[in-house]
């Protein structure tokens, strides 16, 4: 008996230990949210605390939503969102302050064998509403398109939607919620489409051509690749001295120059071109 | 004459560690009792809010096809039907629960009246380790195979019931086994002896007597079975292919009650309907696996083996 209480109090002896040790001296910076975003912040919070040690950053994922609501509600310092928040319902924008880290291009991908290089944009828009069903129909072989489509509510399928579908309402569809489950799906599945981020276009797939434009980060920084969206991490006000000090070195053209780029994502520092969350473009 | 006096009047070390013992076991049970209190409270009152909050009618809600929690359907009303996703998660269970019975009963007759010593060797410790394997680990082996043998004998993607039948056969074969095995082993001794006695074989024995005698036993491990499937998510997200589409084959892509929640709770925000309309199916898996619950409940009471 008294050896199994020893040892319940050395167990709660060690977790308050612990959890002493995770909330140690300095000041602490939470963040949460989109998963798209997760190892860049994971990487810049990392290599941040190399060098200012008074800081203990936390990053965490749980999605754009969960992200948004949690810094809206002042539970996390940093929210981070692939979408504007203002295009998130239940989130008051005007309460948080929105800071532009990265830009994320968007392309079309299809399985190896389908032998179209080139869509124009309505064909796109008809083949994920359902309109063109077979590969014929632009200009390939007989083949059956099958649309594989992103989790409805993400920030990628949002952004696709707006620039793409114009209004109309996806196809039902098979849903997946992560790139890499996109990308060996698409490279496994004869006739299939969807669209992943830049970075996770490889040698099993095939980007296409959207109206002869090339998915380049180059054709991105000038817009003529549309289909591109901004990361971004939410303060709730401005933000303090220390989260500011964060959220300056992620947007340093050092580690814009760097990591950002590494990790495949485009720097908003090579940006020719703005966009608001209504869809307005503004060139620099 | 004081010191006897305390002796009397106080109380021995003995009942005070009884005391400390029974406080210890009660505010253990009021915690777990309260933790399962307001884990129903907070699906509930989240859940329900979609009908009295946002005014979605109950029935739409079940029957409707339209999942799209987000957007307004034609008439109006927001488009959360969960038809689709309570089908899906119905064929799966039902299926995988079919397809592992037949299994799972030849496993456990092998193990208490065919070999018991083999059974006991090589098949318990096999179980076992099927019970310990993380679902994530079954989704990714039915992700790299099961869905492309799908893909190739069934054409299409390789997405759907099919597929998330039979990774949950696999997941749930174990759990009707080591079930049955139980209720097998508590089928009285002398219900075998009589059998011999009467001249019957091992397998006369076996069906007429001993299958007969353990069916609650066994009614009971497939819905132990069945639950585990209908509430099994990360393994049936990877292979059933996740569109709201209400399934017309084994081999279209379709979802569950889980693998929506799974994918679409990260990208709501709390309080909203998109949101609310989750913690709805929430609701119903919690509501499913209570009916379980009970009807376990019911055929232990009905079947016991005391006639």
């Amino acid at each position: 008996m008294k050896r199994i209480i020893g040892v319940i109090l050395a167990v709660g002896i060690l977790a308050v230990g612990l959890v002493g040790c995770g909330t140690k001296k300095g000041h602490a910076i939470t963040i949460v949210g989109s998963t798209a975003l997760q190892p860049l912040v994971e990487r810049a919070a990392s290599n941040y605390q190399l060098v200012n040690s008074n800081v203990a950053i936390t990053v965490q994922g749980g999605g754009s939503g969960t992200g948004l609501s949690q810094v809206q509600s002042g539970a996390v310092t940093i929210g981070n969102s692939d979408v504007f928040a203002e295009d998130q319902e239940g989130i008051k924008a005007a309460k948080l302050v929105d800071h532009k880290v990265a830009v994320v291009g968007i392309t079309p991908i299809v399985n190896k064998k389908v032998t179209v290089k080139n869509l124009t944009a309505k064909q796109l828009r008809q083949i994920f509403t359902g309109k063109i069903t077979n590969w014929q129909q632009v200009g390939g072989k007989k083949q059956k398109i099958t649309v594989i489509n992103r989790s409805q509510g993400s920030g990628i399928r949002n952004t696709f939607e707006a620039i793409v579908l114009a209004g109309k309402t996806a196809l039902r569809s098979q849903e997946q919620d992560s790139n890499g489950t996109v990308q060996k799906i698409v490279a496994a599945t004869p006739g299939a489409i969807s669209y992943t981020s830049f970075s996770y276009v490889n040698d099993q797939v095939k980007a296409l051509n959207l109206n002869g434009v090339q998915p380049i980060a180059a054709n991105v920084m000038t817009n003529a690749w549309p289909i591109w969206s901004y990361e971004h991490m939410y303060t709730k006000g401005k933000p303090d001295v220390q989260t500011k000090q964060f959220l300056n070195y992620v947007r340093s053209p050092k580690n814009q120059k760097t990591l950002i780029t590494d990790l495949g994502y485009i720097s908003i520092h090579d940006m020719k071109v703005t966009r608001d969350y209504h869809g307005n473009l503004r060139h620099k | 004459m004081d010191k006897i006096k305390r002796q009397l009047t106080s109380s021995s070390k003995a009942t005070r560690q009884d005391r400390i013992g029974k406080l210890v076991a009660f505010l253990c049970t009021f915690l777990i009792g309260l933790l399962v209190v307001s884990i129903f409270y907070m699906v509930a009152s989240r859940g329900l809010a979609t009908f009295f909050k946002d005014h979605v009618s109950l029935w739409d809600f079940l029957s409707h096809q339209n999942w799209n929690p987000s957007q307004v359907g034609k008439d109006g009303t927001p488009e959360v039907g969960a038809l689709p996703m309570i089908v899906g998660s119905f064929s799966v269970t039902v299926l995988s629960a079919i397809l592992a019975t037949p299994f799972a009963v030849s496993m456990a007759l092998f193990m208490t009246e065919i070999a018991p010593k083999r059974g006991q060797k090589v098949l318990q410790p096999v179980i076992e380790l099927l019970v310990g394997i993380p679902s994530v680990v079954y989704g990714f082996v039915g992700l790299t195979i099961v869905v492309p043998v799908v893909r190739a004998l069934g054409g299409g993607t390789g997405f759907g019931i099919l597929s998330g039948t039979l990774v949950l056969f696999v997941m749930v074969l174990p759990t009707i086994t080591s079930m049955y095995v139980d209720s097998l082993r508590s089928v009285p001794g002398f219900y075998r002896e009589a059998a011999l006695a009467l001249g019957a074989t091992r397998w006369q024995s076996i069906y007429k007597v001993i299958l007969r005698a353990s069916v609650p036993g066994l009614l009971t491990a497939i819905i132990f079975g069945m639950a585990r499937a209908f509430g099994e998510a990360l393994a049936v997200q990877m292979v059933i292919g996740n569109a709201s589409l209400l399934p017309h084959d084994l081999i279209s892509p379709a979802s569950t009650l889980t693998s929506v929640l799974t994918t679409g709770i990260g990208n709501t925000v709390m309080g909203t309907l998109p949101n609310n309309a989750l913690w709805s199916l929430a609701l119903i898996l919690l509501l499913m696996s209570l009916a379980f619950n009970l009807l376990v409940r019911v055929i232990g009471s009905k079947g016991r083996l005391t006639k």
